[in-house]
């Protein structure tokens, strides 16, 4: 059994395990964080900040971001305070001023009472994109093929495939495309194909021989089958046939 | 190119929490990264072709162009700006005939600028390869320089 520590979370008291995080106690008592770039199966990472809280340590007030800070016996934690609220609009302002016309970003300013940016014309951006990493970290945590990463530093960072040539290591398995909290990655599967235009990939998708439905890419499926030794054929059937 | 890529692993006992100390020798053996080397690198090294572009690409000192003989430095930190820095750069342009972040066609100058070397106290500050230029001024720019044409 492991140790566990008793904080308190706007004004009730729980006891969590030692080692998880703020976000994570939260969550699993039903108290909703708001974040981007946290994903429960990939390490956190704390890029998008919208999951600050405020923590109370004696007699010092700070913002944290909640899904890296490990709770910690006696923490008195705020996740809607007004210095909270105050700054996380502030955060969601900017990036709405990135993504201006992106409809997850507009949906979440708007919960905050933000319906426009505060910055004047000429410096909002029309990305889809916030830079959280989180297709990079799914790549290589998850998937373990790291077939992107971020690249260039600053104003310039962004997920890119090495080079900014074709993703050659990627797999079509479209984790980052399910992963992206903004729906910046496009993914589409026609006549057979599948397509990551962000990545410049392209993939054969595989047809049951079965059902005929065609229900993943071919290279994904010998990446699995090498990486279990599985026999050859092994991937003939879909899951839904077998 | 191999053998050399192959040493340079070698010296650093193939660990991966070493790239960029790795990267920094290949960069002193061919004065840029060559693609050919850093894919040497990420093959031998078992390393993603990706992580080491997104660290070639994170570090202001890594190149991935080819670059020129001789490095020109030229400091833009704050003291540096403050002391004319700017101007000192301006001159180099046109001395050189080239835009910052460029080679000469001669091949034998890259105009790079950074922003500071730690040595604010004799800014403005030009460098060229490992040689220090303190206090510059317009007059000093074209001796600095002649001293390392062919």
């Amino acid at each position: 059994m492991s140790e566990s520590v008793t904080l308190t979370i706007n004004g009730q008291k729980y006891s969590a395990e030692k080692g998880k995080t703020v976000l994570q106690v939260a969550a699993d008592n039903g108290i909703k964080i708001p974040t981007l770039c946290h994903h429960e199966e990939i390490e956190p990472y704390g890029a998008c900040r919208l999951c600050i809280v405020e923590i109370t340590r004696g007699t010092r007030n700070r913002i944290v971001t909640s899904c890296l800070y490990p709770v910690e016996e006696g923490l008195v934690v705020q996740t809607d305070s007004p210095r909270v609220v105050r700054n996380r609009k502030m955060l969601l302002d900017l990036l709405l001023a990135r993504c201006s016309e992106n409809k997850v970003i507009k949906g979440l300013a708007a919960e905050y009472g933000i319906e426009k940016p505060s910055f004047r014309e000429e410096y909002r951006e029309k990305h889809d994109c916030i830079v959280c990493g989180l297709c990079v970290r799914a790549c290589e945590q998850v998937v373990g093929v790291s077939a992107i990463s971020l690249v260039n530093r600053g104003i310039h960072k962004e997920p890119k495939p090495p080079y900014l040539e074709r993703a050659k290591a990627c797999i079509g398995c479209g984790s980052c495309f399910y992963v992206c909290p903004t729906n910046a990655i496009q993914m589409e599967d026609k006549n057979g194909i599948r397509r990551i235009d962000r990545w410049k990939v392209e993939f054969k998708l595989k047809k049951c021989s079965k059902c005929g439905i065609e229900w993943a890419p071919v290279a994904q499926l010998e990446y699995i089958r090498k990486k279990w030794d599985l026999p050859a054929g092994f991937f003939d059937i879909c899951p839904n046939c077998k | 190119m191999k053998d050399k890529v192959t040493a340079i692993i070698k010296k650093y006992d193939n660990d991966k929490s070493q790239l960029v100390s790795i990267l920094q020798d290949v960069q002193a053996e061919y004065n840029y990264l060559p693609r050919a080397a850093l894919d040497k690198l990420s093959k031998k090294m078992d390393i993603p072709q990706s992580q080491v572009y997104s660290l070639a690409t994170f570090f202001r000192a890594f190149s991935l162009k080819e670059r020129g003989k001789h490095i020109v430095n030229v400091c833009l930190g704050t003291a540096c700006h403050v002391r004319g820095g700017e101007l000192i750069l301006e001159s180099l342009e046109r001395q050189l005939d080239i835009q910052r972040g460029n080679t000469t066609k001669d091949n034998n100058f890259t105009l790079e600028t950074v922003n500071c070397m730690g040595c604010c106290a004799t800014g403005p500050v030009v460098k060229i390869n490992d040689e220090y230029f303190g206090h510059m001024t317009n007059d000093k720019v074209e001796p600095m320089i002649k001293k390392y044409s062919k």
